[in-house]
């Protein structure tokens, strides 16, 4: 590090020289990311929960009806990818924190994207297979 | 590890990972619940039939705990990214918060939930 990298003289902020660095350098993205896709759940908690309540007890048809109708879709749409996205993160958390196996800890954290990507896929899909009707 | 004197805190923050990986696997239902309702009226009720059972509800019951004290939890832990409450008792303030507020969340959402769904 040369003298105009230290911090006292250096006019980058502290973000700004975490930014890209950590185990997969990819800097704080995923904590951010984090709390980013934390916050958005918050907010959607109430649509989501009116959602199920509104179904609670329905036939499939009023649920296809409910679920495949434009605004319900969104809202479970964005909850979908906010949930596998925070979840996919916080499990490479545990997985980083608890497995101090090279070997091991990279497949764990390969079939935790498997499994993410997975669950929101078909999840996605059949959310617009009850909006479509396809 | 054992010289450690465990405080409601650390518990927490256990729960906090614990409720976190319950939720994980239960992605598993929502997805199964979505794709029934996609797949027709047979496939619909036989997730209406695993969730209407005992073990179903009980399954049900403790992932709307899981969520709602993770949610709880989880915006304590913001409060403290934001860097409030840190101190003592604004620590254990926030945390008996989380503990108590889930399951009252948890409680609430059922009766809401037996109200309207009961009589269907």
């Amino acid at each position: 590090m040369s003298a105009a990298d230290t911090p006292k003289r250096s006019m980058r902020t502290p973000l700004g020289r975490v930014r890209n660095l950590g185990a997969a350098h990819s800097g704080t993205s995923d904590f951010w990311r984090q709390r980013l896709t934390a916050v958005a759940m918050v907010l959607l908690m109430i649509p989501v929960i009116v959602v199920i309540m509104m179904l609670l007890g329905r036939n499939q048809a009023y649920a296809k009806q409910i679920l495949g109708s434009l605004p319900v879709a969104i809202i479970m749409l964005l909850f979908i990818i906010a949930s596998a996205w925070h979840m996919k993160i916080g499990m490479q958390v545990v997985i980083e924190d608890y497995i101090h196996n090279e070997k091991l800890k990279l497949v764990s954290i390969m079939l935790n994207n498997f499994f993410s990507i997975a669950v929101a896929l078909a999840s996605i899909y059949a959310i617009l297979q009850l909006s479509s009707g396809v | 590890m054992q010289i450690y004197r465990w405080t409601l805190t650390m518990a927490l923050s256990i729960v906090h990972r614990a409720t976190g990986i319950a939720l994980y696997v239960g992605t598993l239902l929502l997805a199964w619940w979505l794709i029934a309702a996609a797949s027709g009226p047979a496939a619909y009720a036989h997730v209406q039939a695993f969730t209407g059972s005992i073990i179903g509800r009980l399954i049900m019951f403790g992932y709307t705990w899981a969520l709602m004290h993770h949610m709880l939890s989880g915006i304590r832990h913001f409060v403290w990214d934001l860097g409030y409450g840190f101190k003592a008792n604004e620590r254990e303030a926030l945390t008996w918060g989380a503990l108590i507020g889930g399951i009252v969340l948890t409680v609430l959402i059922w009766i809401v939930a037996y109200a309207i769904g009961g009589g269907r």
